[in-house]
């Protein structure tokens, strides 16, 4: 075997050892030893991508002495690495962007456990991705849902938060508990949990015909569980508070990775469980499709509507979820594809986003409502001119990274040609509109003239780390805007060896 | 159309939530606060009541559909312990036929969880410290009793825990050695009968909780406080996490892992087991007890 293919089991192994370490250790330390441990797990990560890529094949990985329907293992290809890279770098840029914040919002003596909980959140992500098992799938699900929970309540001082918190729980045990529901009746007809067998003793059911009303139901179950945690609408509602009520580094994560990570274990237990024939003769890829559409309008409604911009970022992550389930939802390994593309694209811009609105807030007093936010890019223009980038990513300009979204999206919805067509064009089509008038008249509030001219603010706490984050997400927006064949093509390859 | 469409926009809901969240002393209103903002969310118009009502119903109708859905899957899954179920494949004979060979412990569970499936279980007890975490989070207060978390001014102005019950205090010294004892027991035979760090660390748990109750936190806090607990805690998931990168990466790699099983029915037996049982019981043990005093005092004891 050779020592790049051990390289995700010590990426799990050392963000275990690193959230118990923050623990102990004072918050200035965690912080650097968090930040590490994220960078150097983006290192290694890249490693493994770059020898999926070359074998272009998927491996296993046994976690112990024994082999897999005994054992527990992990299986690694060219999708698996490029997630397990993209979500470390866009990490660690998330964190250094709202370092500040995270100094100043999370309770001084409790600023440590928020290094824990993100290497925690990190295990859980990186397991959710790796996993080939899905009862791992889901002792990882239950860390991933209590860290990110703990992610929002850490903001002190914040009832609002606290609601938030309560409802984003209330929301995501629901989910987790139907998740655990249809691994239950899954298990208890084919016998076993990892996902090659499973799916082999499902093939036969569903020639036979054997067990056909169980597995529609789990395959719902699946379907609506993982729906309720990564806030597809109408099981939104939770979102727009959770992810606005947080600080600005957590809102970045569990909008740009953490929603990500749900929806990543419900591609593999369609593509590599359940088997795609089957979900798509249930007919349940055509309700999220439905619900994908729902998402993205109402989601853009909800945006155009909102005054405070972290709630409006959040109203238009609800939207952009919607892109991805779209995808699902067309049933096509075309459709899949951009729906990972999506993933991606939604992952680098949003967190840039969300850490602009961080300094536009420092930048105004702290306010997050538009009418206080006025002349913010002028006094802060970096965060400015990063702000439109991903707005304009967002809207899916030409060489921003949302365009290859839409592009990708056009052509899958163009080769399938049913009534689907109709509505994905409209979906796309609508959102275009609606996402250009609300992010251009942020941009335009940002660069307004101040009447009475008002003293520019410099921020004094615009950090270096801020600036490299904030650049180098952007150059990253462009760059996949720009040259994005070379991920497509990883994401095909990952995605042709799921089935 | 188009005007409404506007307004629409222009709009508000709701009651202007106030602009920052500002550090309210009166519990009373940081309530008040609280109610307001659940109500601007989710949805558009105001909460008339007969959209309340229809909501009701709507979420009795959604609940039974499911409730009815999942009672007819049931009724048609395998019958439950039939020898002809499709559980009863060579993953369940493996594990009863050669798992004291394997893993070498009596104990076929705890083989199971701890050798051929770690890995669940090595995330199972981040759960538990997670879980741990996100509590410390909410409810620890500072060195003056303020939880500026929840935002409650005094929570350490219920009356001083000063138990004086002479009948609790005779018993606890009676009992609080032997429930020790067993609970030291249970986890270090984890590997030889039933049991196992899960259920000797919580009754290792119950055992601190019955002490801090009869005898005060005074006395408990001279051999547990919050950093005892933080380093226990760290020094225990830690070994685990070291142990298990050992024995996954030389599972991986096909090498000897050198980790002895020794003979089967021993106490120094089936290799790593031993270990992480008592690395899983120190974890539970202290996870019990950190959740009883920082749900009843929001700390560990005095000033911490």
């Amino acid at each position: 075997m050779a020592t790049v293919q051990n390289f995700p089991f010590a990426a799990i192994m050392l963000y275990l050892a690193g959230g118990v370490t923050c623990c102990v250790l004072k918050p200035k330390a965690s912080k650097v030893v968090c930040l590490l441990l994220n960078s150097l797990v983006t290192v290694l990560m890249f490693a493994v991508l770059l020898y999926t890529v070359r074998t272009g094949e998927s491996y296993v990985y046994w976690m112990g002495h024994f082999p897999a329907p005994w054992g527990n293992e992990i299986r690694i290809g060219p999708l698996e690495a490029l997630m397990g890279t993209a979500f470390p770098l866009i990490m660690t840029l998330t964190l250094l962007g709202g370092m500040e914040h995270i100094f100043e919002d999370v309770e001084p003596e409790k600023t440590n456990l928020y290094f824990t909980v993100v290497s925690l959140l990190m295990v859980a992500m990186l397991a959710l991705i790796f996993t080939n098992d899905l009862f791992t799938a889901y002792v990882f699900v239950e860390i991933n849902t209590i860290a990110s929970c703990a992610l929002v309540m850490l903001k002190y001082r914040s009832g609002r938060a606290l609601v938030a918190t309560t409802r984003y729980m209330m929301m995501s045990l629901l989910g987790s508990g139907l998740f655990l529901l249809g691994i239950v009746i899954l298990y208890s007809i084919t016998g076993h949990l990892l996902m090659e067998p499973m799916a082999r003793k499902i093939r036969e059911l569903f020639s036979t015909g054997n067990y056909a009303f169980p597995l529609t139901v789990t395959v719902g179950l699946f379907a609506v569980g993982m729906a309720l945690k990564s806030a597809l609408w109408p099981f939104s509602a939770w979102l727009p508070d959770a992810h606005s009520s947080a600080t600005v580094s957590s809102s970045g994560i569990l909008s740009g990775l953490v929603v990500k990570s749900y929806i990543i274990l419900l591609l593999k237990i369609f593509y590599r469980v359940i088997g795609i024939d089957l979900v798509y003769s249930s007919g349940i890829t055509n309700i999220l499709f439905l619900f994908g559409f729902g998402a993205i309008v109402f989601g853009s409604f909800y945006a155009l509507r909102e005054k405070d911009i972290k709630r409006m970022l959040a109203y238009s992550s609800v939207a952009q979820i919607g892109y991805i389930y779209l995808g699902i939802g067309i049933g096509t390994s075309l459709g899949a594809k951009a729906a990972c593309i999506q993933i991606l694209v939604h992952a680098i811009t949003k967190p840039l986003l969300f850490c602009t609105a961080g300094a536009f807030m420092s930048a105004s007093g702290g306010s997050r409502r538009f009418e206080n936010l006025r002349g913010a890019g002028r006094r802060d223009l970096l965060s400015g001119i990063a702000f439109t980038i991903g707005a304009l990513s967002m809207i899916g300009i030409p060489l921003f990274a949302g365009f290859i979204t839409k592009l990708h999206l056009t052509r899958s919805l163009f080769l399938f040609g049913t009534w689907k067509f109709w509505f994905g064009i409209a979906a796309l089509v609508i959102s275009t509109v609606l996402n250009t008038l609300y992010y251009l008249a942020a941009v335009s509030v940002l660069f307004q003239k101040v009447p009475g001219d008002s003293p520019p603010v410099e921020r004094p706490s615009a950090s270096l780390f801020y600036r490299c984050s904030v650049i180098i997400f952007s150059v990253l927006n462009l760059l996949y805007g720009i040259f994005s064949e070379p991920v497509t093509q990883i994401i095909q390859s990952g995605l042709s060896l799921f089935s | 159309m188009i005007a409404l469409f506007i307004n629409w926009v222009e709009g508000e809901d709701t009651v202007p939530v106030p602009e920052k969240d500002s550090p309210s002393r009166n519990p009373g209103r940081e309530k008040r606060h609280s109610t307001k903002v659940s109500n601007r969310v989710g949805s558009s118009s105001s909460h008339t009541k007969e959209l309340t009502l229809l909501y009701d119903v709507l979420s009795v109708v959604v609940c039974l559909t499911v409730i009815c859905a999942l009672l007819v899957t049931v009724s048609w899954l395998p019958k439950f312990g039939s020898s002809d179920n499709p559980a009863e494949n060579e993953v369940y004979t493996r594990y009863v036929e050669s798992e004291l060979r394997e893993a070498g412990a009596v104990n076929t569970v705890a083989g199971m969880i701890l050798d051929y499936r770690a890995f669940d279980t090595l995330g199972e007890s981040n759960v538990l410290f997670v879980a741990v975490v996100s509590v410390i989070i909410l409810l620890r207060a500072d060195r003056k009793g303020k939880n500026h978390t929840l935002n409650l001014p005094e929570l350490a102005t219920t009356p001083e825990e000063k138990p004086d019950d002479e009948i609790l205090r005779f018993s606890a010294r009676i009992l609080i050695p032997a429930v020790l004892l067993f609970g030291i027991y249970v986890v270090l035979n984890g590997h030889l009968s039933a049991g196992g760090g899960f259920s000797g660390g919580a009754i290792l748990g119950g055992a601190m909780i019955l002490y801090v109750r009869a005898f005060g936190v005074e006395k408990m806090e001279k051999i547990f406080t919050f950093s005892t607990y933080k380093w226990i805690t760290f020094g225990a998931l830690m070994t685990y996490t070291l142990l298990k990168t050992w024995s996954f990466y030389t599972g991986a790699n096909g090498l000897e892992s050198g980790i002895p099983l020794g003979k089967p029915g021993a106490i120094l037996s089936g290799g790593l087991i031993l270990p992480l049982n008592i690395c899983v019981g120190l974890v539970v043990a202290c996870t019990m007890y950190a959740f009883y005093s920082l749900f009843s005092k929001g700390g560990f004891g005095n000033g911490q």
